[in-house]
């Protein structure tokens, strides 16, 4: 697949919906209107809720294999929570509901039999701050692999190439046994994707990886994204539509409706496509009025 | 690019590749440790039924030998409301001694020390807290009555008398009336001082006018728990406030309180299980039903305090 | 504190010191003289019952007073080697039995448990309360659990490691709790990310992290078991016991015990062993405090 990265047409005009394309289908079925031909993952009729209030609506998506999906939109649009349904780290916050489905290679994830630690070994998550663990750079990439009881011949050589993979090696080879704490922001934050990939993830997520990381290093990330794609799927939520217009290669726009008696603001997907479609042609009046700056 | 493709994602192909396994796994390790640390977390429930279970039975027993009205008495070997009225006697003291101290000192951190002192200037108050209680009695018996009362102020203090216990015992539960009280100030949001100092308050009337009076349930609640801690303070009232029971307002008289008869009852000669020695859990389980009462009232402040901020 | 709220803080210390003029009137100065003795009157009670013990105990700092055993027969050279080891041996026992137990219960309340259980929030106010329960009830406590193992005489080793347990078992785990707390969400999150369980987490991630605050407040902890007496004449630890202790079964007496049987006693001899005993338990306990801010400073992390 050979998607060049779209360049943002910011306030170029489009006609909204030329084909009348919604007005035949439902949302639901436009969400779905370009599968991605190999699908890894896929959300379906997702819902969550926190408590009483319901932060995300009937989200349907799929995530196609070596390709890197973005998910955009406006804040409180409930993407940081689809992003965490799917690899259950939702079940870490204390009255958080999901309902709906999320597949994986066809198992739902949230069926009664799935094992939420399982579903994290196959299934990665870099965070929005960089979170190394006060260790020794060594013990972050191996600490992954020890915990999950991965059988490693060499542990030396599985460091190596987690760095290698991240593109952190020639900058930490001779520092191994220092402390992570001693890296830059996003050297840190590299070093989190190799501690990441050093599990051996089918899938990775990320999550805003580069919100907290000056534009070189922010870069630098970006480069180290489209390069692991070749490798792995990756899934990415991020406030900044030129990143996602660089290294996208699908993207889905949320969008936040408020409740009308409590004013909760719910997220729902409103546009699934190419990443090229939706920065140039995008299909709905609220994607075009986001992606052109007259919202959000 | 790097050479961990190879293992890392999964095998590339037609059709789904070998598919994940996702099933639950038994992880029998962490059960176990998960119950070992519930059941330590349960044990601390359980100290609070084990005093009830400890004290249930020799206060029975006792009960089956003395009538009620010979224990809530006021005179007889077994009236315990001279012991009430000694322990009321060294705790109001005390309280008069370490409210004002206590919350001086907290008002000083909380609203007029810099972020540098205070860090300095805490653990000072702090240190009072760690000194033993049997030494602030061994200090309240030669010093304070000796030396402070009766030669330095004149006073005509008995040997051992409330006045002295009571004020040691004021100044041993001033960290612990400073400390949440501060914790009280501090918490008062900043925007509430900025109002009072915008309208042309000083920090004196800013202080007591605006920050003390909203945080004033906390600041309740650190003085209710510093009576709960002067009402079963032992060491300081066995050694200096008297060993004899004695109904009277005077403090300058030697009074028992409750923990000092048990002090006293205890250390002495009666057999186990006899009723003399059962004394000893009858007023220990009035002293935890009274702490009890008191320490609930303070958290229930705290409470109400944390819901304001 | 938060940073947020230190920065406001410096703002209105700042923003306050504009006032200044203001601050000048008889009654504020007034005021914050008043606020000023209220700090260091605790501190001028200190020195004055430190000086006021120890010049009382000077003739008494020889080596008797601490390889000696008491005797009731020449107070001038009475001892106190039986206190000082009984001390010690409850110290390492009570330490052995609380902080195990202390450190687990407070792992399973933050890192286990689900905050908004009803009986989760039982055990919060179960802690709160015991916190504050008297030290003598300990003692209660403990010659209830000593019966129902099965001992006649209490006045032992376990009995008396039992009492204290007990006693700073709540301060145990509140402070570990704390401590724990203090481990960014970040860490644990990162950590169950990769795949880890929650036990994982807790003893490779939260625990290690947490370790310097809950030695801070274990060690606090038995510096305050350490000057108790209350609970253990409750358990009837003797005060003349003539030599060393062998065993959890041996019986034994504890210096904060001595103290208090000379103290009432009036021959002066006695009064001044009883000083310098207090200075001895004093060193012992500012040494315990000391190693506490040691480890605070050496090896707190702060995030």
């Amino acid at each position: 697949m050979s998607i060049k990265p779209a360049t943002a047409t910011a306030g170029a005009p489009s006609a909204a919906d030329p084909s009348g394309f919604a007005a035949v289908h439902g949302e639901a079925d436009r969400q779905l209107a370009d599968v991605p031909p190999d699908p890894v993952m896929e959300a379906y009729k997702l819902n969550v809720y926190y408590g009483d209030f319901h932060a995300v609506h009937d989200v349907n998506l799929t995530f196609g294999k070596n390709e890197i999906t973005a998910l955009i939109g406006p804040s409180g649009c409930g993407k940081s929570t689809v992003l965490r349904c799917l690899n259950r780290m939702n079940d870490l916050v204390t009255g958080a509901r999901v309902e709906g489905e999320v597949n994986y290679h066809g198992q739902n994830i949230y069926a009664k039999n799935v094992d939420p630690i399982a579903v994290r070994t196959h299934i990665g998550m870099v965070f929005q701050k960089p979170n190394p663990f006060p260790k020794s750079i060594y013990d972050n990439i191996a600490y992954g692999p020890r915990v999950t009881g991965m059988k490693v011949d060499d542990m030396d050589e599985l460091v190596e190439q987690a760095l290698r993979g991240a593109a952190l090696w020639d900058e930490v080879k001779d520092k191994l046994k220092q402390s992570a704490y001693g890296l830059s922001g996003g050297q840190q934050q590299r070093l989190c994707i190799a501690r990441t990939i050093a599990t051996r993830p089918d899938v990775i997520l990320m999550d805003e990886p580069c919100s907290a990381l000056d534009p070189i290093a922010t870069s630098r990330v970006e480069d180290l994204m489209l390069e692991l794609r070749s490798d792995y799927t990756i899934i990415i939520v991020t406030h900044n539509m030129q990143q996602a217009a660089r290294v996208s290669d699908r993207t889905a726009f949320f969008t936040a409706r408020p409740d009308e008696t409590t004013g909760n603001r719910t997220g729902l997907l409103v546009e699934f496509d190419q990443t090229r479609n939706i920065f140039s042609n995008p299909h709905d009046k609220r994607t075009e009025d986001y992606i052109s700056g007259r919202f959000g | 690019m790097s050479s961990i493709s190879t293992g890392a994602g999964p095998s590339s192909g037609t059709g789904l590749p070998g598919v994940p396994s996702l099933g639950r796994q038994r992880r029998p390790v962490e059960s176990v440790i998960k119950a070992v640390l519930f059941c330590a977390a349960l044990l601390s429930v359980l100290v609070t039924f084990g005093i009830i279970a400890a004290l249930i039975k020799p206060v029975l027993d006792f009960f089956a030998e003395v009538p009620f009205g010979d224990f809530f008495a006021t005179e007889g070997t077994y009236a315990v409301l001279p012991l009430v009225a000694g322990t009321a006697m060294t705790t109001v003291i005390a309280l008069l001694v370490a409210v004002p101290l206590g919350l001086g000192a907290a008002m000083y951190l909380s609203e007029y020390a810099s972020r540098r002192a205070r860090k300095f200037l805490k653990p000072t108050v702090e240190l009072l807290a760690g000194v033993p209680s049997v030494v602030y009695g061994f200090f309240a018996l030669t010093f304070v009555t000796p030396t402070l009362l009766q030669d330095l102020l004149n006073l005509e203090v008995g040997f051992t008398n409330s006045l002295a216990a009571g004020l040691v015992l004021g100044v041993m539960i001033v960290p612990t009336v400073a400390s949440l009280s501060e914790d009280a100030l501090s918490a008062v949001p900043q925007a509430l001082r900025q109002g009072s100092l915008a309208m042309g308050a000083n920090r004196m009337q800013t202080t007591l006018r605006v920050v003390l009076p909203a945080a004033l349930s906390g600041v309740a609640a650190a003085v209710v728990l510093g009576m709960s801690r002067a009402v079963g303070e032992t060491m300081i009232v066995a050694l200096a406030a008297g060993a004899q029971k004695n109904l009277s307002w005077d403090p300058r008289e030697g009074m028992q309180t409750m923990t000092g008869f048990m002090a006293t009852t205890a250390g002495g000669e009666n057999p186990v299980g006899s009723t003399s020695y059962n004394t000893l859990f009858a007023v220990g389980m009035l002293l935890f039903v009274i702490t009890f009462v008191i320490n609930m009232i303070s958290i229930a402040l705290v409470r109400r305090f944390r819901q304001v901020y | 504190m938060s940073v947020a709220a230190t920065t406001a803080r410096e703002v209105t210390t700042s923003s306050v010191a504009t006032g200044k003029s203001r601050d000048r009137s008889v009654g504020s100065l007034a005021f914050l003289g008043a606020l000023w003795f209220s700090l260091f009157f605790g501190v001028m009670v200190l020195v004055v019952l430190i000086l006021d013990t120890a010049i009382t105990g000077a003739p008494r700092f020889d080596g008797a007073l601490i390889t000696d055993y008491s005797s009731r027969v020449r107070p001038e050279s009475t001892g106190f080697r039986a206190g000082i080891l009984g001390s010690l041996w409850l110290m390492l026992f009570t330490a052995l039995f609380a902080v195990p137990l202390g450190i687990a219960a407070a792992l399973y309340l933050e890192e286990f448990s689900d905050g908004n259980r009803w009986w989760n929030r039982f055990i919060e106010l179960n802690l709160q309360n015991l916190a504050a329960v008297p030290a003598i009830v300990y003692g209660l406590l403990a010659v209830a659990v000593m019966a129902f193992m099965g001992f006649q005489r209490t006045g032992i080793v376990l009995g008396g490691a039992i009492a204290l347990a007990l006693l700073i078992l709540p301060v145990i785990i509140i402070t570990t709790r704390e401590a724990v707390r203090a481990v960014p969400q970040e860490i644990r999150q990162g950590s169950l990310a990769l795949g880890a369980t929650v036990w994982q987490t807790t003893w490779r991630q939260t625990l290690p992290s947490a370790v310097p605050g809950i030695a801070t407040g274990t060690i606090l902890g038995l510096s305050r078991a350490i000057g108790e007496a209350a609970p253990l004449i409750i358990v009837g630890l003797a005060t003349g016991v003539r030599f060393d202790p062998e065993g959890l079964l041996s019986e034994i007496t504890a210096l904060p015990m001595q103290i208090f049987s000379l103290t009432s006693q009036s021959q002066e001899d006695f009064q001044t062993a009883a000083s310098a005993a207090i200075v001895v338990l004093l060193v012992m306990i500012l040494g315990l405090n000391a190693l506490a801010i040691f480890i605070r400073n050496k090896f707190q992390r702060s995030w």
